[in-house]
């Protein structure tokens, strides 16, 4: 299991650097999405990947899940949803002031 | 009721800068736009308050104690503290200055009319720099660091216009993607020692095996990248300048203390939780900040001498100030960080107060760009401020430049790297005053016969900018006490071991504490 979940983070990660770099806002826009995914996933599994454990305190349950990595992934994903909204408005904005959407402007 | 503390009682004072930004910011979301006069002064009025908190926190600050908070009163390291050493404390009353002479040149410019809220975002702004300079808690940082940068992405646009637009686009995304490292740091961290607080990070990373030092050495460069981008060091600065050149002055002002926030948490975290002492466990962070921050400040100051607008020099010489401060940081010495406190001090003051004079010179003149142009209304008032400033941001005698750089050069005395900084400190205030001469020349001398563009604007106008020109000139004048203060803090920062005891054992351990 470990090892499938690193893969798909260091997936998520290289097509979203690949994506990041490129010259139109929308693209730099998914790349900081599927960055943001991979993050989030790599906050989670910094509890320990685990199955079945229960987060919240019962009596039947040997060991738990930690709970602190996913409060962190919820602020992290509300954030991230914050931030992604804005950048695809000021995308917008500046496509519409420039004529273009190359994130520095040019045609 | 929250009656927790080693000494009996919580000090409330401690999160009002915090919370006064918050409700006065939501309060500000509710007035409405057409009623822009109580915005004003409700803000100003806030403005005045977070002053007087933050003075008093230095006062509290200065005996040596670390005032804590243990919000909700859960006690370190469960819950999320707020912690005022002597460098929280200043960088807060460095914030709450800049905050009100930005805030008045925001007003007397009309800035708030270009656009609904900006009394909010600005407080929304200082919440976010109070809350990171307060915080002693890794997540929690991360959340303020957001607050402020969501608040800054908004100011900075303020206004609008294609430029300020695609200048805030490279500025927004590289700083999401910063947030990003931020969380892949955090992550690691806190997988490796289970840990968010910093006080028992710092314990944990000191107790840590040497299984785990690969690990921890990742975690702490990707904090210095992180740091290193909010700080604009070399190589992450490129994108300042077009931000602070394209936004409206008494933002750009505001954000002369932003670049600070970097610098601060860079410190924080290596004098803390990756001590110089800790040496393999930090990797080669404190190896490197020294030349990075030296090449930062050798490629700033070419920056500033290639600049043929005065707004972008300015810009340019904010990613110096920021070079000279992190080579004092990189020298890790009690004298260095003294130095640098100092010399912050000073660069925030005056790149603030900069920002505004040269926005009086834009208003009169109607352009900063150093060609030909028409005289400006008010020669000698704007030619003394640009003078004093241009003094004080050179670093000569008398101002507050030399002040911090002759304590840099002093404590780089008995460092390894003593020629590197020499020469290069020395050579780029050499670039910095030819580019000012020349800036100063062109834009106060070389006119043309007419009229100017603007109106005389009178003395009122000038008095954030004086503000702030004032405020550095005290640092000179009182130097002493304010050395003697930097040197406390900075021995308080060399001895994390303080910290680290002060917390874990803190508000919620005391007598009184679990209520």
């Amino acid at each position: 299991m470990e090892a499938l979940f690193a893969v798909i983070i260091g997936l998520l990660v290289a097509c979203g650097v690949y994506l990041l770099l490129r010259a139109r806002s929308f693209p730099v826009v998914l790349g900081l999405t599927l960055l943001s995914y991979a993050v989030n996933l790599f906050l989670f599994a910094m509890g320990r990947l685990s199955v079945n454990h229960p987060a919240v305190i019962s009596e039947d349950a040997g060991a738990y899940a930690d709970p602190l990595p996913q409060a962190l992934v919820l602020t992290a994903i509300v954030i991230g949803f914050g931030m992604t909204a804005f950048t695809v408005v000021l995308a917008l904005r500046a496509q519409g002031d420039t004529g273009s959407d190359h994130v520095d402007g040019r045609g | 009721m929250l009656t927790a503390g080693g000494d009996g009682s919580v000090n409330h004072l401690v999160i009002i800068p915090v919370l006064l930004p918050l409700v006065i910011g939501s309060l500000l979301l509710l007035v409405g736009r057409s009623r822009l006069p109580l915005q004003r002064r409700i803000n100003a009025a806030a403005c005045l308050l977070l002053l007087f908190s933050a003075a008093a926190l230095v006062s509290l600050s200065g005996t040596g104690v670390h005032l804590l908070y243990a919000l909700g009163n859960w006690p370190a390291p469960h819950g999320i503290i707020l912690v005022v050493d002597r460098l929280s404390g200043l960088m807060l009353l460095l914030t709450s200055l800049v905050a009100l002479a930005s805030l008045a040149r925001a007003v007397d410019r009309r800035i708030d009319e270009q656009g609904p809220y900006f009394h909010a975002l600005f407080q929304f702004q200082l919440m976010g720099l109070n809350g990171a300079f307060l915080t002693g808690d890794l997540f929690n940082l991360f959340v303020f660091f957001e607050v402020l940068l969501i608040a800054s992405y908004g100011l900075l646009l303020h206004g609008g216009g294609p430029a300020r637009h695609r200048a805030g686009l490279h500025y927004v995304v590289l700083n999401v993607a910063g947030s990003a490292l931020f969380l892949i740091a955090i992550g690691i961290l806190y997988g490796l020692t289970g840990t968010l607080n910093m006080a028992e990070l710092a314990a944990r990373v000191a107790a840590a095996g040497p299984q785990d030092a690969g690990l921890l050495r990742a975690g702490a460069l990707l904090l210095l990248v992180v740091f290193g981008l909010k700080a604009a060091l070399l190589p992450l600065y490129m994108w300042l300048p077009e931000a602070y050149r394209r936004t409206s002055a008494a933002v750009a002002a505001l954000f002369a203390i932003m670049t600070k926030v970097g610098a601060y948490a860079i410190v924080r975290m290596f004098t803390l939780v990756f001590p110089p002492q800790a040496g393999d466990m930090a990797g080669p962070a404190h190896a490197w900040l020294l030349p990075l921050a030296l090449a930062t400040l050798a490629v700033g100051a070419l920056g500033v001498l290639a600049s043929r607008d005065l707004r972008r020099l300015l810009a340019y010489f904010v990613v110096v100030s920021v070079g000279t401060l992190l080579t004092a940081v990189g020298l890790f010495s009690s004298a260095g960080l003294s130095a640098a406190l100092v010399y912050l001090i000073h660069s925030t003051l005056i790149t603030a107060a900069f920002f505004l004079v040269a926005d009086m010179v834009d208003e009169q003149r109607g352009s900063l760009n150093m060609r030909e142009a028409m005289p400006v209304a008010q020669p000698l008032l704007l030619g003394t401020l640009f003078f004093a400033a241009a003094v004080a941001l050179a670093g000569l005698p008398p101002l507050s430049g030399f002040l911090g750089k002759f304590m840099i050069l002093q404590a780089a005395g008995d460092s390894v790297a003593t020629v590197w900084v020499w020469a290069i400190v020395l050579a780029t205030s050499l670039l910095g005053i030819v580019a000012l001469g020349r800036a100063g020349s062109a834009l106060l001398w070389k006119t043309g016969s007419g009229q100017p563009a603007g109106p005389a604007t009178g003395v009122v106008s000038s008095l954030p900018a004086l503000l702030l020109l004032a405020c550095g000139a005290l640092v000179v004048v009182f130097a002493g006490p304010v050395t003697e203060y930097t040197e406390a803090a900075a021995r308080q920062l060399m001895d994390p071991d303080r910290y680290v005891e002060s917390v874990l054992m803190g508000p919620g351990r005391g007598p009184g504490g679990g209520a």
